[in-house]
């Protein structure tokens, strides 16, 4: 697979295996109608109401709420996935227990379980008369019709996101580096923060920008537990689907950008970061 | 093991050889944090799924089947059917021709246009649902043609299935990718060598070489077809009976307080979702070798 060093003059490189112009021909189609088509839609939309018209729908204090409480929620969601998603990840690669291999099939749950099912077994769960909510409500925590409702559902949906983003990664860790550190006379938390952590960060991070790009997107799962109060628990999407059931097409189509761009943002970040990993530790 | 070496070694040695707590941590603490770890999965994960079953038979065997005797809730099953018969071979179709072109050759922009096939898992599903309320609505691009041609694709069949086809265009083609490009095309040019054709050497070459990828790609992308909650309901138009997959009805249900059928129906995708877990599973213990690496589902 050595590049060479003149200029390409070709598309491709030439090949003795058949079958390119079909399949790439094919691929080509099929991802400009499904996936460029209708996105291209939604841009010429974009443009037709203008920046004006954009900056003018996220300055509407309801769409701003609503922005404003879909990802600060999902900011704090995703943190709360990293950091129990690391330690799920670490005891599911270092440990032995029994069952090891069943915990690990888990987490899995929340990419399998459809979004609308998940969403209303949350919201019975914490309803003020739920198992759950019960409790909660006995703390003086209301989760259900909240933002903690919301919070909650994207720490579920999240979750599968940061664990397997780090998990292969402690798999990967050389087990020597940890005794050479420990040889040097390190304690063990010093192995763990100044040995075994940094080259793991990157991943967390990746992990974090997944769940949070989840996060902001979601709808099924939020929808049922958060009550949609506007101003109080309302999201973003749910403001698309409001806005496109009263047929504001223009309305809806500027929240669709904000959240795009802003998950294109993320989407650049994951890359960069993913980049910035191969120069540093040699691996994504 | 270190455990069983040290109590055997000499107190000096022991001294020398680092202690069993700096390789990993102590017992305690071990217990403390698999605890932890296990008790919010449980919580976070596991008690949600089972609330599901609990109130879906909540009132009796009798009323749990009650739910599925109304008319409403079969349409839902056969529509959520047809949708996934329709979305998930095309994807498959999809996934294979894409891996072919992309893992077994060598070109320009090749990494752009795995980032664009990527591209429908960072869309939001109701961002997902509304660009093609804007292609097919009456004010968008092909508003008039296909009414005008006799055929209706917002809220009806078509355009359910090509809601779901944009939320599951990766899933095959994400696996297939890397998996074929570890496997290289020594195996293919060989096959051509000894003077089979191009389809021959994918039949009987690359088929069995990435079957239990494709497998595995396929369960997800059906997961997420027969699951699909978000884009449905926006090109949907909710229409009972007609246009109502499984999760919307069980969204229906939920919303008119009908708790017990609600979750009765959810019990049939959480069903799904159970046996696709099982499997998968199986699957990544089974052939690990046989599976990319690495992957995000």
């Amino acid at each position: 697979m050595v590049q060479t060093s003149r200029p390409k003059r070709r598309f491709r490189r030439p090949s003795v295996i058949p079958g390119f112009g079909l399949t790439f021909g094919y691929t080509l189609t099929c991802l400009s109608l499904v996936v460029l088509l209708p996105l291209a839609a939604l841009v010429a939309k974009a443009s037709g109401i203008g920046l004006t018209g954009i900056v003018e729908t996220a300055t509407d204090p309801r769409v701003a709420s609503a922005l404003r409480i879909s990802f600060g929620v999902s900011l704090v969601a995703a943190l709360t996935a990293s950091v129990f998603g690391f330690l799920v990840a670490w005891v599911l690669t270092r440990y032995r227990f029994p069952g090891r291999k069943l915990v690990d099939a888990v987490v899995d749950l929340p990419f399998a379980l459809p979004t609308a099912v998940a969403g209303i077994a949350l919201a019975s769960l914490y309803a003020p008369n739920g198992l759950v909510g019960a409790q909660l409500a006995r703390l003086g925590i209301q989760a259900a019709y909240t933002p903690v409702g919301i919070f909650i559902a994207m720490v579920f949906i999240g979750l599968p996101f940061a664990v397997r983003t780090v998990q292969p990664l402690i798999a990967e860790i050389d087990k020597e580096v940890e005794e050479a550190s420990a040889t040097l006379g390190a304690t063990r938390l010093t192995t763990l923060t100044k040995v075994v952590l940094p080259p793991l960060i990157p991943a967390v991070l990746t992990g974090f920008a997944m769940a949070f790009a989840r996060g902001v997107g979601e709808y099924g799962s939020i929808i049922f537990i958060a009550g949609n109060l506007p101003y109080v628990s309302e999201i973003a999407p749910l403001l698309i689907v409001i806005k496109l059931s009263e047929f504001d097409y223009g309305g809806a189509s500027a929240i669709a950008t904000i959240m795009l761009g802003i998950s294109f943002l993320t989407l650049l970040t994951i890359n960069l970061i993913q980049a910035w990993s191969r120069r540093r530790f040699g691996y994504v | 093991m270190s455990e069983a070496l040290t109590a055997t070694t000499f107190a000096a040695d022991k001294a020398a050889e680092p202690p069993a707590s700096s390789v990993s941590e102590p017992a305690a603490v071990r217990w403390l944090l698999t605890g932890i770890a296990i008790a919010f999965l449980a919580l976070f994960l596991v008690l949600p799924l089972v609330t599901i079953f609990v109130q879906a038979f909540a009132k009796g065997w009798q009323t749990y089947l009650a739910t599925f005797d109304e008319p409403d809730a079969w349409s839902a099953i056969r529509l959520t059917l047809t949708v996934a018969a329709i979305a998930v071979p095309f994807n498959l179709v999809f996934g294979i021709m894409a891996a072919w072109s992309i893992a077994k050759f060598e070109f320009w922009g090749k990494s752009l246009l795995v980032t664009l096939i990527d591209l429908p898992f960072s869309v939001s599903p109701v961002v997902s649902g509304l660009i093609y309320v804007l292609l097919f609505s009456s004010q968008g691009v092909f508003g008039t043609f296909f009414p005008e041609h006799g055929m209706q694709v917002l809220f009806a069949l078509p355009g359910i299935v090509l809601a779901t086809i944009f939320v599951t265009f990766p899933f095959v083609a994400r696996e297939l990718i890397p998996l074929m490009q570890e496997q290289g095309t020594t195996e293919e040019e060989a096959a051509l060598t000894l003077g089979a054709t191009g389809l021959h050497a994918f039949l009987t070459v690359t088929l069995p070489n990435i079957r239990w990828g494709l497998l595995y790609s396929v369960l997800l992308c059906n997961a997420r077809a027969m699951g699909e909650f978000g884009a449905v309901s926006v090109v949907s138009g909710h229409i009972r009976g007609l246009t109502n997959t499984v999760p919307l009805h069980v969204e229906i249900l939920y919303n008119e307080y009908n708790f017990v059928a609600a979750f009765a129906v959810a019990s049939l995708l959480a069903g799904l979702a159970l046996v696709t877990l099982v499997i998968k599973s199986a699957l990544e213990w089974r052939y690990s070798g046989e599976l990319a690496a690495g992957t995000r589902h």
